[in-house]
């Protein structure tokens, strides 16, 4: 018997498993492959950026420039980040992105108001009152809303909730005559869209309160209500904050419902029903494919997309940062 | 005496407005859920009236429209380009996305040490997912159609789409491997397997239902996407593509071509075409949650 696993040495040493470790090192760097092209990802989007967004400020791309081009500042960055008229592509140009980011600004702020009340209490509903049956046809539903393409929500917009439900409002209210278009339906549609994102993720975050808390709120002689918005909310609050600020930042980066809803004029605005124009909605009516290489309208896009990039990036490391709190606090 | 005092402290207390609070409130947070429900039908409904409209006041007809490829004169114009286009993005953005996702999201759960270098892998991952999808279009426009110069290309398209999911497909096959138990794992080491026979014969079989869930829900959000291929390029034609090299036009980019006309006629193509692009979107979810059921008792 002894003999036997003795020789277990040798049965490890033989050829075979010495072919099969080879392959396990070489599955483990195949593989690590693989995830260094997310970070490759990352650092191509960083690149490529910075690299066209250089020829739009500087008139050369930062490759250009190291094989010998020269840089000159055509567009000053106080022009850029003050000026209020965005028309690169206009006869007289000009540099000032303010308004297209008021449209980006306007749109997130008009659907946060929309989505995040609706959401944080759809998911106080989900969590706290819910049957299970109603919780089990509520869920795919919202989860329903979340699937659906961005393109359809825009079509919405431009085909019911501007002309049916805003129109003869700002008609028969304001006097006014609404167009094709209106900052209010981008608002509308844009929060329609988000809603699932800050329900599901703040029901997620109220459900991880443990029992406990609640019970003990009840045995003081809580209601619901009390336990509702005393306990569980302030027991939930930096995952809650977490949903909305990926609402936000989804909010931010959405492309297609605002490009339909809110249409393509950049002004700086207060009236809800007139037609604004996002970033976003700006990126879109310059795509050009080829054609336009070297241009000013195709070197913009990626200033534009370069700006639009670091302000959805601080939105993922501020939901990061949220998210690891809430980690701490319960598991 | 005691029961005296008890019902003078109790008698203070006004219990009603506690109730009618708890109602109001109870009322006010149903009507907020079912808000995203009214939506949804509204959206619904929509769609599904002017797809009648469509058929019957501007005579869309569904045969040409699945035979013939768009057109600038909206009584002529059809899907079929676009949907083939559709199709074979999804083909390529699924062989682009697929294996190294899936090589990913194995390095993390089975082989990735616990340092600095994976957590910055998966915060990097973290941040991935929120890149806005525009932003995926404009790095294939200046890395691929302008920069090698491949010109608005089907397969520069299906590059943005396969970055754009990525993430989406990690984290998805990252949930399937944690899900398989890791008593299944340590009883293929016992037989003396090494960690990559493993991972190779033992959890990816037992994962890939979970995997190949995730990964039709990803392919799902990329057939819909539209500004990545607006950005590489995709609004300038009409015509079916043939191969991976051919310019194209996706569902969604026609759509959104049809949708910002003028004419009503071209509005109500757009919702008729949206009907066809839902269809699919909803066959591929219905495969995805048939799948997930199947398979779901056995492991």
């Amino acid at each position: 018997m002894s003999t036997e696993t003795d020789q277990g040495p040798g049965i490890t040493s033989g050829t075979g498993a010495k072919a099969d470790q080879k392959a396990n090192r070489r599955a483990r760097r195949v593989l690590f492959g693989c995830a260094a092209i997310t970070v490759l990802t990352t650092l191509s989007i960083f690149f490529v950026l910075i690299d066209n967004a250089a020829s739009y400020f500087f008139g050369a791309r930062i490759t250009e420039v190291l094989v010998g081009g020269s840089f000159e500042q055509t567009i000053t960055f106080t022009e850029f980040f003050t000026g209020t008229r965005w028309a690169p592509d206009h006869s007289t140009p000009a540099h000032g992105i303010l308004p297209i980011a008021f449209g980006t600004i306007a749109i997130t702020v008009g659907a946060a108001f929309v989505s995040i009340p609706i959401g944080t209490a759809t998911a106080l509903y989900l969590s706290e009152y819910s049957s299970k049956s109603v919780r089990s046809k509520l869920k795919p539903t919202l989860e329903v809303l979340a699937g659906i393409p961005t393109i359809v929500y825009g079509y919405f917009a431009i085909s019911f909730i501007n002309p049916v439900m805003l129109g003869p409002i700002a008609e028969s209210l304001f006097g006014i005559s609404i167009g094709r278009y209106s900052m209010l339906s981008g608002m509308i549609v844009v929060g329609i869209m988000t809603i699932p994102m800050v329900s599901s993720i703040s029901e997620d975050a109220m459900q991880a309160v443990p029992d406990d808390l609640r019970n003990g709120a009840y045995a003081l002689g809580a209601t619901k209500f009390d336990v509702s918005l005393n306990v569980v909310i302030p027991a939930a609050v930096s995952g809650i904050f977490a949903s909305y600020i990926l609402a936000v930042s989804r909010a931010i980066g959405e492309t297609m419902a605002v490009t339909l809803a809110a249409g393509f004029n950049a002004n700086i605005t207060a009236n809800p029903f007139s037609e604004i124009m996002t970033m976003t909605a700006y990126m879109v009516s310059m795509a050009r494919g080829t054609s336009a290489v070297g241009t000013v309208e195709y070197q913009s896009l990626f200033a534009v997309g370069l700006v639009l990039f670091l302000m959805t990036l601080v939105m993922n490391l501020m939901n990061d940062w949220f998210k690891r709190r809430f980690q701490e606090e319960y598991r | 005496m005691s029961t005296d005092t008890d019902e003078e402290l109790f008698g203070d207390i006004d219990l009603g407005w506690e109730h009618t609070k708890n109602k109001l409130f109870l009322g006010l947070i149903f009507a907020a859920s079912m808000f995203g429900v009214v939506m949804l039908a509204l959206l619904l409904l929509d769609v599904a009236h002017t797809f009648y409209v469509g058929l019957t006041e501007f005579n869309i007809s569904l045969v040409q429209f699945f035979t013939v490829d768009g057109s600038r004169r909206p009584e002529l114009a059809g899907f079929r380009g676009a949907i083939v286009a559709s199709v074979m993005l999804m083909l390529f953005t699924a062989i682009l996305a697929f294996f190294i996702g899936l090589g990913t999201a194995v390095y993390l759960e089975e082989y990735a040490p616990d340092t600095r270098i994976t957590r910055l892998l998966e915060a990097n991952l973290a941040n991935l997912a929120g890149v806005p999808s525009i932003v995926y279009g404009l790095l294939a426009l200046a890395a691929l159609v302008n920069g090698i110069g491949t010109g608005p290309i089907l397969i520069a398209g299906s590059v943005a789409l396969a970055l754009l999911v990525m993430p989406i497909i990690i984290v998805s096959s990252q949930e399937a491997l944690r899900a398989v138990p890791d008593s299944v794992r340590n009883g293929s080491y016992a037989t003396g397997a090494t960690k990559w026979q493993t991972i190779k014969e033992v959890v990816l079989p037992a994962a890939m239902p979970g995997i190949l869930t995730g990964t039709i829900l990803a392919l799902a959000r990329a057939i819909g996407e539209t500004a990545p291929l607006l950005m590489v390029g995709a609004l300038f034609t009409n015509r079916m593509p043939f191969g991976p090299l051919d310019r194209f036009s996706g569902m969604p980019t026609q759509i959104y071509g049809w949708a910002a006309e003028p004419s009503q006629h071209f509005i109500h193509l757009a919702g008729v075409g949206i009907v066809v692009l839902l269809s699919i979107l909803l066959t591929m979810n219905g495969v995805a949650i048939y799948l997930r059921n199947k398979y779901e008792t056995e492991v």
